[in-house]
């Protein structure tokens, strides 16, 4: 108690006497060592600048921290940055145009602070940008599906990696035959299955862009090669060679008992498969190509989280937003988020200093999702989605899926259902958003 | 000889003592719902920039829905599932935990724990349990030969959050079921006894009915528990899940809102079950109330 007062007096006493620092509030969804680490970065930006100091805030999980941001900004007691998963962007993008958002590539230009956009990977920010390619926010944590391999099994049973579908198939039979309860898996499905599939294969999945475009944007995802991608792996539940094991990343657990051996799922998995994983070796690949929907891979997409910048604060706080901003995108920062936490490196120069310091070497495939990433420049089908109501939409195909795995609808209605369900609530967040 | 009475001169003294009851109900009460309703005829983007009047627009999408429709059923199926399973254990529970002699107060406080877990704990809880690759009730489960695995499987998803619902509410009922049973005077239950009734005899000729009144409100409480109170659980163990097989409506309210963002659409589903749940309250007041006895 004496102890609190006394910090208090010292505190009232400093603000009397110096000039206060600018203050920025920055809420993040960032829970558990993934939270130390933000919170490390805003203590150690402020250690270094007398001028600001960055607060960090934990909200909880992302749907948590956006609605609470939401709330704050309707009572006007917004934070100036707060963290925003990939799916809420179309609601970002909408308050954008609105007047809520303080976008990144204005801010820098406002503030005068060094700002090269070029720095960033193309295939991180090109998610996040609006349709004259300028930066809206602040990528943060980023991470890609990627195939995980159970090795030692793979080795065991005599199978090759799958670097196509028609092999994955082929070996996720051998895997069942050899004894592997449920060879094949995945987690977060509609990312994973047809976010992903589609960019990968260079495929529409909305027009207008993906919804860059405009808010009047369809959905298409029910054309041939997604319903036959699908169905595909519809047939392998048939045979026990797939087994689905739940929206979200349920089915991790089923991949770290050696149930399954082939998943796909976010490469950002890495840390926690370290720590997790004992009795087998386990890697990472790229994702397969489904050789009758495209000839080579073009680039997967993103999930993860980005950083906005509200409007209605300070000038001078948003100078410091603008240098917390730049201090948090130098290569030796992102270098060491990157290598700490499994999410991709957000500028080219940490990408370079990881390979220098050796990190791909010592932790091999750790660099799939990067190489993933930067594959190709990015096409209109391949930057990224942005579709408004988009959480929703998600469930909707979370659960047309599911009716596909428990065998009841086929790929080409649920798919058809989904697209034409998605689509009644795109028209919704049309009309609130005009 | 005229009697003299008391009478409170002037309206000012009851109204002013009424006033911190009336302003709870209508601050914590009417109002939200005003708001809800006044909401439901809108549509509104997230940060409430615009706001257009539509009518009943967000009424006229949902009974488009198909799976909205399928919710009721849903619904009022967990609803019921969930009263009765918590209501019956209790019951069970508390009925043991009168005749127990010894260990009575420790016996007591174990049957209480559950209560102060929040429901979205509850519901982690479970889903640790019962998940199909590491679950330890999944587990053994499977060594009684039943294939377990609820994210394919409606009925298993279905049963398993009914579970995890009514576990949390046991501790609840069982406190006041216990109470009930304690206040019950011994004598009548001595001289049924020494009029040869049975145990099992005793508790249905006279315990239960003198129970009623503690059963009547337990009923209700329930009721509005599951169809109110469960979305955390649900949220943390199916999602709704698998399809729309425990997609109960109070789910869709706080996916529709919190986590869409969509308020006018979860606006116009909360009036609905907020009507839902009046027209269900009435009719036990009306008709399952008359079965009541009140000493």
């Amino acid at each position: 108690m004496r102890l609190t007062l006394t910090t208090l007096c010292t505190l009232a006493f400093a603000g009397h006497s110096f000039a206060a620092p600018a203050t920025v509030d920055f809420w993040h969804a960032m829970g558990g060592n993934l939270g130390e680490l933000t919170d490390k970065f805003a203590a150690d930006f402020n250690a270094q600048n007398e001028n600001c100091q960055v607060n960090t805030v934990y909200k909880g999980n992302y749907t948590e921290t956006m609605t609470s941001a939401i709330s704050a900004f309707r009572a006007k007691e917004q934070p100036h940055i707060v963290q925003v998963f990939e799916v809420g962007t179309a609601t970002m993008m909408a308050a954008n145009d609105k007047g809520a958002v303080y976008p990144v590539y204005q801010l820098m230009e406002d503030t005068g602070l060094e700002f090269n956009q070029d720095a960033y990977l193309p295939a991180v920010v090109s998610y996040y940008t609006d349709t004259d390619n300028k930066l809206l926010s602040l990528p943060f944590n980023s991470s890609t599906p990627v195939l995980w391999y159970n090795k030692t099994k793979l080795d065991e049973l005599g199978i090759e990696v799958p670097t196509t579908w028609d092999e994955l198939r082929a070996a996720a039979k051998k895997a069942k035959q050899g004894g592997v309860d449920a060879p094949f898996s995945f987690g977060w499905q509609s990312w994973t299955q047809i976010e992903n599939f589609s960019a990968w294969h260079d495929i529409e999945m909305g027009t207008e862009e993906n919804g860059f475009g405009g808010i009047n944007t369809q959905f298409t995802f029910n054309n041939d090669k997604v319903v036959g991608h699908i169905q595909s792996i519809a047939d392998m539940g048939k045979d026990g060679d797939f087994k689905y094991g739940g929206r979200r990343g349920d089915s991790r657990a089923q991949f770290v008992n050696g149930e399954t051996i082939l998943w796909i799922n976010s490469s950002a998995y890495y840390g926690g498969f370290q720590k997790d994983i004992k009795d087998f070796e386990f890697g990472q690949t790229m994702l397969p190509l489904e050789n009758s929907a495209a000839d080579r891979p073009q680039n997967s997409i993103i999930g993860g989280a980005t950083l906005w910048v509200l409007q209605g604060h300070e000038e001078a706080e948003y100078k410091c937003v603008g240098e917390f901003f730049n201090y948090i995108s130098n290569a030796e920062q992102q270098a060491s988020w990157h290598q700490n936490t499994g999410y991709v490196p957000i500028t080219t120069a940490a990408y370079d200093l990881s390979k220098q310091q050796g990190f791909y070497e010592t932790n091999p495939g750790t660099d799939v999702a990067i190489k993933q990433l930067s594959l190709n420049t990015p096409t209109a089908n391949s930057k990224g989605v942005r579709f408004g109501n988009f959480v929703q939409v998600r469930d909707v195909i979370n659960e047309e899926l599911e009716a596909v795995w428990t065998g009841q609808k086929s790929a080409k209605d649920a798919m058809d259902d989904a697209v034409a369900r998605g689509n009644e609530l795109l028209r919704k967040f049309e009309a609130a958003n005009k | 000889m005229s009697q003299s009475r008391v009478v409170f001169r002037g309206m000012f003294l009851p109204y002013l003592l009424l006033l911190p009851q009336i302003s709870v109900t209508i601050i914590f009460f009417l109002w939200p719902s005003y708001q809800a309703l006044e909401q439901s005829f809108f549509l509104e983007d997230a940060f409430g920039f615009s706001r257009e009047f539509v009518a009943f627009d967000n009424y006229a999408a949902l009974f488009r829905d198909e799976g909205y429709l399928r919710s009721f059923g849903t619904t009022i199926w967990f609803g019921f599932s969930v009263t009765f399973l918590s209501m019956s254990m209790a019951l069970l529970l508390a009925v043991c935990a009168n005749r127990t002699v010894r260990m009575a107060t420790g016996y007591r406080t174990l049957v209480i724990w559950p209560y102060a877990v929040a429901p979205a704990i509850a519901g982690v809880i479970w889903f640790f349990l019962m998940n199909p690759s590491l679950g330890i009730v999944a587990y053994w489960l499977k060594a009684m030969g039943v294939d377990w695995n609820h994210y394919m499987s409606g009925d298993q998803a279905f049963a398993m959050v009914v579970v995890a619902a009514s576990w949390k509410q046991i501790s609840y009922n069982f406190l006041f079921f216990f109470a009930g049973l304690q206040s019950i005077p011994k004598s009548l239950l001595e001289a049924a006894a020494l009029d040869g009734a049975g145990p099992i005899r005793r508790f249905w000729t006279i315990s239960f009915p003198l129970l009623s009144p503690t059963t009547f409100f337990l009923l209700v409480v329930n009721l509005v528990y599951a169809f109110f109170d469960t979305f955390s659980i649900i949220h943390a163990t199916t999602s709704g899940g698998p399809v729309d097989a425990t997609s109960i409506l109070v789910y869709r309210v706080y996916n529709t809102g919190f986590i869409g963002q969509d308020y006018g659409g979860s606006a116009a589903q909360s009036v609905i079950l907020m009507v839902l749940v009046i027209v269900m309250t009435a009719i036990q007041f009306r008709y399952v109330e008359k079965k009541v006895v009140y000493s």
